[in-house]
């Protein structure tokens, strides 16, 4: 299973939904799709992990290196994720702390704090 | 010996490959279920540092994989033959310094939130990272 992302603007939000696996094969394509959008001047990023099947601390690394992009740019970074096995891994790293999660796309446009 | 050997290149593309065969091993070794997806990932971490090492090292060996089935447990042992820095010394050959250690440093965050039972070993001439798991006693010990 290889990596998916599509990006699509909702307001002043751009929610990049990604698909499949996130590891240490495929975590540079979606650092380079979130470097990419910072580099065009897009501040407010969603990430959308619903389609997500597996996530490792590789993925980990380039979500803080996203939200480290944008709040540079006095930006934000929004998760969107409601999958245990997920969540997990955000949870024992202590990362739940430092990103906003999120149940559904709307509720993370919506979000403005 | 192993229950299953696995040697791969240290090439991140592989790294899928032995956690596919590490959580099928698991598997049929007894692990439960609720834990396959914990032996995934910590598998899957311990193979991309491994991974990262090598490649920072120039190290051209295969990074190895041993997948132990024991009475009531299941351990996989991932070994590298990287030169290891002493704690907190610099690491020679890292390209990109500091976000290499830290990868590394979640990476090894990640395996002990993960598994309770991991013991981490490192050497001149490499490390290993040996993780356990209790195993159900297998459907035939239960008629």
């Amino acid at each position: 299973m290889d990596l998916s992302l599509s990006t699509r603007t909702v307001g002043d939000r751009t929610v990049v939904e990604v698909g499949g696996e996130i590891d240490v094969y495929t975590a540079p394509k979606l650092r380079e799709q979130l470097v990419e959008l910072v580099n065009d001047g897009n501040f407010h990023l969603v990430v959308d992990m619903e389609g997500v099947d597996f996530l490792d601390s590789t993925g980990l690394g380039v979500l803080v290196g996203g939200l480290k992009r944008v709040r540079a740019h006095e930006g934000s970074l929004r998760l969107v994720c409601n999958q245990e096995r997920i969540l997990k891994i955000f949870r024992i790293t202590g990362l739940t702390k430092v990103f906003p999660i999120h149940t559904s796309v709307e509720e993370a446009v919506a979000a403005t704090d | 010996m192993a229950t299953v050997e696995l040697r791969f290149s240290a090439l991140p593309e592989h790294v899928r490959t032995a956690r596919l065969v590490a959580a099928a091993v698991a598997r049929r070794a007894g692990v439960d279920e609720a834990v396959l997806d914990e032996v995934r990932l910590a598998v899957g971490e311990a193979c991309s540092r491994a991974v990262g090492l090598h490649r920072n090292s120039g190290v051209t060996a295969p990074v190895k994989v041993a997948l132990i089935e024991e009475e009531k447990q299941f351990s996989i042992e991932v070994g590298d033959e990287a030169p290891h820095a002493v704690p907190g010394g610099d690491t020679p050959g890292a390209q990109d310094g500091d976000a290499e250690i830290e990868e590394d440093e979640m990476g090894l965050a990640v395996i002990s939130g993960l598994v309770d039972d991991v013991e981490v070993t490192t050497g001149q001439n490499g490390g290993l990272i040996r993780m356990t798991w209790p195993t159900a006693p297998p459907v035939t010990a239960l008629l």
